[in-house]
Order: C-alpha cells, then sequence, then structure tokens
C-alpha cells in the first residue's frame, strides 16, 4: 500500500460527514428566511399603500396638502424633508468623519488609537431617542440663542441671509434635525472611513513617504484615490441610515407638513410623519397614505444601498 | 408629570411581576387616562386579586383592537357617534374627565392675566393674528401690557385626543376654522410647529418667547405654564381647575345623550371650562364570555365607588354621581351568550 492510498482511503469520509448536508440545509433556510421577510415587508407596503397611491396617483408626490379631516394626503413634504435633512447632516458629518479616519490612520499615538475607537463604538450605540430628547432639551435652545438668533438679527431686510435664517428662533428646524443626524451618523461613517484606509497596503504609503511626500500628499494622492469608489460606498450607508432615522427627528424638526423654505423653518421627514401619526391613524385612507410613504421610503433606502453595493462591489473587482 | 410617570412607572412593575399570572381583563387605547387605569388596577389588584392588563397604544389602536375582539375593553378620547356604536355592535361609557389648557410664554404676564375667546384663539391658529400686540387680543386684555411679539403657534404633531377636544371646539366657535381646517386628532395645522405629545409641546411652550401652545391640564399645572382665561358659554373668565372641569361635566346633559357621546365642549354654567373632555370606554354589547365582561364591569364599578381620591391626586375630574348612576345603568345593554345581562351593579 503507498502513501498516497494511505492518505486518501482516510480522508474520503471524515467523522461527522454526515451532517453536512442538514448543516447547508439550515444555513440555506436562515437564508431565505432572509429573502422571504424582505420581499414580504415590500408586498405589504406595497398592497398596503397601494389605496392611497391608486387614489391621489403623482399628486402623491407633487402636493403638500397633508389633511386628515378630508383625507386628503400629499407626502411632498415629508419626501423632500427626508431627502433634505439627510443630504445636509451627509454634509455636515462627511468632513469630520473623514477627519477622525485619517487621524486614527496617520497620526495617533498607539496609546490613542483603542480610546478613540472605543469612544466612536459609544457614540454609535446610543439611542437614538436619547439623542432626540438631548436635542429638544439642550441643543435646540443652545442653537436658538448662539445662532439663531444672532443670525436673524445680523440680516439686512430683503438680503439672501434674510430669506434663508426666516423662522422661529426656537432650534426646532430642519437645520437642527441635520445637525442632530450629522452627530448620530458620525460614528458610522468615520469607523467605515477607518477600515477602508486600513486596506491600503503599507507599502505604497511607506514608498509615499519614501519619496519625501508630506502626510497630506500621501493622504490625497495614495490613499483616497485608492478607496475613492468604496469611501463613496460608505457615505451612502451614513446616508441610508440618516434616511431611516426616526426619533430624534421627531423630537427636533417641528413636525410640518410643508416644505421648508429657509434654513430655520420646521418641516418633516417620512420617518416622522409615520411615528407621530400611525398610532391615531383612525380612517383607511389614512393609514394607506402612511404606509404609502413608508414603501417611497423604502425605495429611496434601496436605491442608496443598491449604489453603494454597486460602488463597494466596483471597487473589489479593480 | 413626574407623578403621572412613577405611576406609570410603578404599574409597569407591577404588571411585569405578575404577567407570568393569568391576566383576568385585557383592554387597550388611549394614553390619555392610562396612569389612572394603572393606579386603579394596582389598588383593585390588591384588594381582589384579579389582574388587569392595559395597553397604552392610542384611542385608534383602541377602537381597532375592540372591533377585532382582541381585547375586552377599548379606550377612546373620542366618543364613538352613534351610528359607528351600533353597527359594530358596541356600547360606550365615560370614566374620567379632562381638560384642555391654552399655555403661552409671554414676558411679564402672569399666569391668568390673558383673557382668550374662543374666536380669537382659532384666529391665532388660522395665522390671522400674528402679533401679541393684534387689536383683537388687546380688546379682551384692556391693561394688560401686551409685548409687541410675533406669535408662534405650537400644536401636537402626533393624533391626539387633546387635539380633537382642541380643535372641535375651535371649530365650533369660529366658522372660518370649521370651513378650513375643522375638528379631527390631527389636522391639516395652517400655521405653527408640532411638538411630539404633551411633553413635546410644552417644551416648545417654554423655549420659544411668544408662543402660544395647548396641553392636558396636568401638564399645565405641574409645569407652572402660563395659561389663559377662556369665555365659556355663558360669557364668563373661568381659570383651568379641577372645579370648572367638574362643573363641564355636571351640565352635559348625558341622559339625553344616545351612547353617551357627548362633547363636553362650551357647556353652560358660569364655572364650566370651556375645553372639557370625557375618555370613554368600549365594549361588545353582545359577549361570547359573560364572566369576562362581568369582570370588565365589576372593574370599573369599583373604580366609581372607590377610585375618585386615586384619580384626583393624578389631576383627572372624576365624574359627578348623577352620571355615574346612569353609565351603571346602560351596563344592563351588556348580555352575555344567554341574553341576560353580565352584570348587575349593587
Amino acid at each position: 500500500m503507498s502513501v498516497t492510498d494511505l492518505a486518501t482511503t482516510e480522508r474520503t469520509r471524515p467523522r461527522g460527514a454526515a451532517f453536512d448536508p442538514i448543516f447547508k440545509w439550515i444555513c440555506a433556510a436562515a437564508a431565505t428566511t432572509l429573502l422571504a421577510a424582505l420581499t414580504g415587508i415590500v408586498v405589504l407596503l406595497a398592497i398596503g399603500g397601494w389605496p392611497a397611491l391608486s387614489r391621489f396617483g403623482l399628486s402623491f408626490f407633487t402636493s403638500t396638502d397633508w389633511n386628515p379631516v378630508t383625507d386628503v394626503f400629499g407626502g411632498e413634504g415629508p419626501i423632500v424633508g427626508t431627502l433634505v435633512t439627510s443630504f445636509m447632516a451627509l454634509l455636515f458629518s462627511l468632513p469630520i468623519a473623514f477627519g477622525v479616519a485619517v487621524f486614527l490612520v496617520e497620526f495617533c499615538p498607539r496609546v490613542l488609537r483603542r480610546p478613540i475607537g472605543v469612544a466612536v463604538e459609544l457614540l454609535a450605540g446610543v439611542p437614538s431617542i436619547v439623542y432626540g430628547m438631548w436635542g429638544l432639551f439642550v441643543f435646540a435652545p443652545f442653537f436658538a440663542s448662539y445662532i439663531e438668533v444672532p443670525a436673524m438679527s445680523a440680516a439686512q431686510p430683503g438680503s439672501l441671509l434674510e430669506m434663508l435664517t426666516q423662522g422661529v428662533p426656537n432650534g426646532a428646524n430642519i437645520l437642527t434635525a441635520s445637525i442632530v443626524l450629522a452627530i448620530m451618523i458620525l460614528p458610522y461613517m468615520a469607523a467605515v472611513l477607518r477600515e477602508l484606509f486600513l486596506t491600503v497596503p503599507v507599502q505604497l504609503r511607506e514608498s509615499g513617504y519614501g519619496m519625501g511626500s508630506t502626510t497630506l500628499e500621501v493622504v490625497t494622492s495614495i490613499t483616497l484615490p485608492y478607496v475613492r469608489r468604496s469611501a463613496v460606498g460608505a457615505v451612502m450607508l451614513g446616508l441610508g441610515r440618516a434616511l431611516g432615522e426616526t426619533m430624534a427627528v421627531t423630537f427636533i424638526i417641528g413636525n410640518s407638513h410643508t416644505l421648508p423654505k429657509s434654513f430655520f423653518d420646521s418641516g418633516s421627514t417620512i420617518a416622522s410623519t409615520i411615528a407621530n401619526e400611525f398610532n391615531e391613524a383612525t380612517t383607511p385612507m389614512y393609514t394607506s397614505a402612511l404606509i404609502a410613504l413608508g414603501f417611497v421610503l423604502f425605495l429611496i433606502s434601496f436605491a442608496v444601498l443598491a449604489i453603494a453595493r454597486a460602488l463597494l462591489g466596483a471597487e473589489k473587482a479593480v | 408629570m413626574l407623578k403621572r410617570l412613577t405611576a406609570v412607572a410603578c404599574a409597569a412593575l407591577a404588571l411585569g411581576a405578575a404577567g407570568a399570572a393569568k391576566a383576568d381583563i385585557s383592554g387597550a387605547g388611549a394614553t390619555f387616562p392610562a396612569p389612572v387605569y394603572a393606579k386603579w388596577a394596582e389598588a383593585y389588584k390588591a384588594q381582589t386579586h384579579s389582574q388587569l392588563n392595559y395597553q397604552a397604544i392610542g384611542s385608534g389602536g383602541g377602537i381597532k383592537q375592540i372591533e377585532a375582539k382582541t381585547v375586552d375593553f377599548g379606550a377612546s378620547d373620542k366618543p364613538l357617534k352613534p351610528d359607528v356604536l351600533t353597527s359594530n355592535g358596541l356600547m360606550q361609557f365615560p370614566t374620567v374627565v379632562g381638560g384642555v389648557v391654552p399655555i403661552m410664554n409671554l414676558p411679564g404676564i402672569r399666569p391668568g392675566q390673558i383673557h382668550m375667546t374662543g374666536s380669537v384663539l382659532a384666529n391665532i391658529y388660522l395665522g390671522e393674528i400674528k402679533k401679541w400686540n393684534d387689536p383683537q387680543i388687546a380688546a379682551l386684555n384692556r391693561g394688560v401690557p401686551l409685548p409687541n411679539l410675533p406669535i408662534t403657534v405650537v400644536h401636537r404633531s402626533d393624533g391626539s385626543g387633546t387635539s380633537f377636544l382642541f380643535t372641535t371646539y375651535l371649530s365650533m366657535k369660529n366658522p372660518a376654522w370649521a370651513s378650513k381646517v375643522g375638528g379631527n386628532d390631527s389636522v391639516q395645522w395652517p400655521t405653527g410647529l408640532g411638538g411630539k405629545g404633551n411633553d413635546g409641546v410644552a417644551a416648545f411652550v417654554k423655549q420659544t418667547l411668544g408662543s402660544i401652545g395647548y396641553v392636558e391640564y396636568a401638564y399645565a399645572k405641574q409645569n407652572h405654564m402660563t395659561y389663559a382665561l377662556m369665555q365659556n358659554k355663558q360669557g364668563a373668565y373661568v381659570s383651568p381647575d379641577a372645579n370648572n372641569f367638574a362643573a363641564a361635566a355636571a351640565h352635559g346633559d348625558w341622559s339625553k345623550a344616545p351612547g353617551f357621546y357627548l362633547l363636553l365642549l362650551d357647556q353652560p354654567g358660569a364655572a364650566s371650562w370651556p375645553i372639557t373632555g370625557a375618555t370613554f370606554i368600549l365594549m361588545h354589547k353582545q359577549q361570547t364570555n359573560a364572566d369576562t365582561a362581568a369582570s370588565v364591569l365589576k372593574f370599573f364599578d369599583w373604580a366609581y365607588k372607590n377610585g375618585d381620591p386615586a384619580a384626583a391626586s393624578l389631576d383627572y375630574v372624576t365624574l359627578p354621581p348623577a352620571v355615574k348612576a346612569l353609565v351603571r345603568k346602560s351596563w344592563g345593554q351588556i348580555k352575555g351568550p344567554n341574553g341576560q345581562p353580565t352584570y348587575v351593579s349593587h
């Protein structure tokens, strides 16, 4: 008997091999459950929202008339509010998240890496209702007296600044909502960006330094180009979270269904509208309109995540 | 507010501890009376070992759940109209009364110094009166130093029985409000900011100079908010307090209200607070299990007899004895499978 024969006979039937098909089926069932749940949610949202979508048609997206008394619903206010606050949040948190990630990768002394990493994770773990109450009771009054009032009194009558700052100086507006959202998505984006920066091969960066580049040059000419596409994906993930954020926004956005006309104007988002009104939505059309809003939010989030995945996937293929 | 929160927390603990045991009766609905139902349930359990499980999911949810028969009783801050009751085979009865209070943030103005009518209040909420020194407000408040401040309107962002009472009252007093906005749990507000819950409205009013809002009485009282005196049906300006809510409840002609469909808004009587409302329990008239129905009625009968001090300590107003007698009589409509009333009060 040769050595190779011995090896093959011993390897053919490892102990417990009979369980592998079962294990495979368990995993497949888990994956199927997930897909089934997702499909179920989409289908139910579509069915539940259909009465409102079919009755109001395009005006559901182009009208701000949201009137529970007459059963007429147009979701333009919440839909636009969702997009505006989410993109503004992104705008605010992106530079900071970028700064945190670059600091952690390029400058941070080894001793500080862990504490800062833990702090970022803790920030991600704070429940959103806590951000909401902090926003309502602490941040909004602070923002009103130190930013809104000075800005509004500095504005010349008829100037652009006056147009952008009109509203009620009490801190409940789309700008404060966006800032609180920015704080909430910051840890996610910082964490993902840091991971991405760490994927840049050390040789590349070291050779950059070896050529006499400054840190700024290494970051802008080596690290960033290397992770460009994935970074866009990370940003999209943050955006996806901002889109669906509910309680914190509900507390400080001012909850009016009109289109926000300035930074200090109140507005609403899809998630905040559903959270506010679903409990007491008594007529079937009212409920349907809220579910239809949920369906729209699902489509927006889906589109954002699909773009994120496409960009992240493209990066891996390179 | 703290008192109510503690009461809710205690009740939640009590319910949680007994969660493993059989829940004798179950109910769901309005959040406004939830603290007093919880407190009653706690005391009732100590005396009778019967368990009440109440879920404060909102009036809309309470109505849906009782229609689907998933609970033994539903609770709503808004009475159902008699024809809706009939078509669903339901009956309703009031339990406690509360008041809605306009609150404001005005420098140099004491609580009760501002006088207000329903019509002017509606014009403020319509956005037609924009400043505190508007002639319409000044006419009601001669000698009061009204500031030249813009008015910020604050309303509830979530659907609520409080908004239903407030907007329905404005509809009664102001035709423009009735045609443009109407009365409902949630409406299309012509202007202003929405705060979530009584807390949210109170917080916005506290933080915004020149704002006006409306909250349940308990929130106005416990937060020491500046409130307005309201003109009632008889033309008198009354303050929001328990006695004046009770006066409105006593003037309500419950005996002529089929299915207890009665809004206590704008009631006659010199002391009646004009924005008053009762909260209601909903039950099926035809019961499949006579014992369960009897336990529910027994609980509320007990609460009518013994629950008044607990309700008063949480700033609710209890029903006048005559109304309680009428309600007890109405329980005869709730019948078991054998066609007999399930419970007779002694």
